[in-house]
């Protein structure tokens, strides 16, 4: 018979101590919040703002949380996508021959990492985005195409009325997070060896070719498990744009806030959501990385 | 001879930074000749090489491959590259394609080959090699003598008029070793130039038109593998001979 494999931890007095002092902590501040604090839970009134009785049909329709709660996923979704452009370019003029390209790119990243992204939201949308969207005027185009395409729209980028807010908040946080993926393609592409780049050029392919069959597609496998990481942190940093309107779940929980007085239940129920949504994510995203990694290459 | 040299080094110099790993190197291979370069590690055989394809500029000195003087000139560059292939110590497959893409690829990118073309021509030399059957598979799931033969394979897809090896069977087991050396023995027999950087004397022995002995950056002696092998004129040669010879 096999030797039984050998337990990894057991159970110790220390164990017990750390779980006792840890359950008395949420006890004290469960006992703080009930009598000192004497705060008077009640939901009911914010689960009105998730679905609501329409008087007219009789029938539950989402409200504005649930809105929210789509406004913030298609911004995550879009604006993941559209990093991932900027940080592919952005992240190969990081590695380009030519000195402009570097310094553009090196720039970029350098101004946004070292600033709080809260400032830079600001500034982008009130200095850059504000003057520049009112000449594209987004939601005019959009009420002039025929109900199909209104229809379509508003399934892809919410109510027509808000689509330049929401495409101004877009891109805000496409070309925040952007400066992260330039730098997770960056390394990607560095992790490609030298001696893939040789064979290539012993082959006698050109310079555009290396990159685009050689190097990317290398590399841009590489960085799949970072990207992963990426696009949950864009779930959570799409609340900042929040501060500039664009009515995403954080700006619905606030709005629903000032109207009942239940600040926690909001923001408790709200934070349960983007947790439930990174969380399910990062294992699901967990679970793809060993199905790759087993399927080996 | 009449007909000139379709490789020609005068007076060839590289430095690695304030190391110079070649000294005024002269050497001339014959069309359909077969050279190997053998000598101590760090005497600078593999950057030789890698300077006829310019994986290694040279700083000094010229260079003549085909009738075309390498140079800065990326188009002389690529036109030699086009003309030499190369096979590497650690194979560079290219990991995330199959090895028949692997082969494919390279003629459709460079020569504007259509895929199936190049597809039947990749089948046709994975044969040579003999691999036909590990045509759908990826680099990583293939042996170390499979992925070098499948190098070898690509390489011979761009119908070179010289292939470069360096030390091809220098990262492989023992038990690899010659089911690598059976092809390029093979290789040897169908007229194409090659320069081989190896320390596998018996190959050497076999297939070698001309060997070439080199030491610190310099080409110490050259000669027939019946001269060097057997009556060995320089002292480092001999040295070099007995360390890899005796056992």
């Amino acid at each position: 018979m096999p030797p039984r494999p050998r337990r990894r931890w057991r159970w110790r007095w220390i164990d017990t101590l750390l779980l006792g002092l840890f359950l008395g902590g949420v006890g004290y501040l469960a006992w703080r919040t009930n009598t000192v604090f004497n705060y008077r839970w009640d939901w009911s009134t914010v689960w009105p703002f998730i679905f609501r009785l329409d008087a007219q049909t009789g029938r539950w329709v989402p409200n504005i949380l649930v809105e929210g709660f789509f406004t913030t996923i298609r911004l995550a979704v879009y604006g993941i996508m559209m990093a991932a452009v900027i940080g592919t370019l952005m992240g190969m003029a990081r590695n380009s021959r030519r000195l402009f390209l570097r310094l553009l790119s090196g720039a970029y990243v350098m101004l946004i990492r070292n600033i709080p992204p809260v400032v830079f939201v600001f500034v982008f949308v009130f200095f850059v985005a504000s003057q520049l969207m009112p000449k594209v005027a987004l939601a005019d185009q959009a009420a002039a195409l025929s109900p199909f395409w209104q229809g379509v729209v508003t399934v892809l980028f919410g109510q027509l009325k808000l689509l330049d807010n929401f495409v101004l908040g877009l891109i805000c946080l496409s070309v925040f997070s952007g400066a992260y993926v330039t730098e997770i393609v960056r390394a990607g592409i560095e992790s490609v060896p030298r001696a893939q780049i040789e064979a290539a050029q012993s082959l006698g392919m050109s310079r555009r070719h290396i990159v685009t069959d050689i190097v990317l597609p290398q590399a841009l496998r590489n960085v799949l498990p970072p990207m992963a990481g990426q696009f949950i942190q864009m779930i959570k940093d799409s609340s900042l744009v929040s501060l500039v309107s664009i009515q995403e779940l954080s700006f619905m929980a606030q709005d629903v806030q000032v109207t009942t007085q239940r600040v926690f239940e909001v923001f408790v129920f709200v934070g349960v959501v983007y947790f439930v949504i990174c969380f399910t994510l990062s294992r699901l995203f967990a679970r793809l990385e060993q199905r790759a990694a087993r399927a080996g290459r | 001879m009449s007909t000139p040299p379709i490789i020609q080094m005068r007076g060839v110099s590289k430095w690695f930074g304030a190391l110079q790993v070649l000294r005024e190197v002269d050497l001339d291979i014959q069309a359909g000749e077969r050279v190997v370069i053998c000598g101590p590690s760090g005497s600078g055989k593999s950057t030789l090489i890698r300077c006829i394809n310019r994986l290694e500029p040279h700083d000094a000195g010229t260079i003549t491959v085909d009738g075309t003087l390498l140079d800065e000139d990326e188009r002389h560059v690529q036109a030699i590259r086009r003309e030499v292939g190369m096979v590497f110590q650690s194979f560079n497959l290219f990991p995330h394609l199959t090895v028949l893409e692997n082969c494919a690829l390279p003629q459709i990118r460079v020569r504007g080959t259509p895929r199936a073309q190049a597809q039947a021509k990749a089948m046709s030399y994975l044969e040579r090699v003999r691999i036909p059957e590990q045509a759908g598979k990826y680099p990583s799931q293939l042996s170390g003598g499979q992925q070098q033969r499948v190098a070898i394979a690509r390489s011979l897809c761009m119908e070179p008029k010289i292939l470069l090896f360096d030390e091809p069977t220098s990262a492989l087991d023992p038990e690899m070793i010659k089911e690598v050396l059976d092809v390029i023995v093979d290789l040897a027999g169908s007229g194409k130039t090659m320069v081989v950087v190896t320390h596998e004397m018996g190959f050497a022995r076999k297939v070698a038109d001309r060997v070439v002995f080199m030491d610190a950056g310099r080409i110490v002696e050259q000669g027939t593998p019946s001269q060097i092998f057997g009556a060995p004129q320089s002292d480092r040669t001999k040295l070099f001979l007995s360390k890899i010879l005796d056992h």
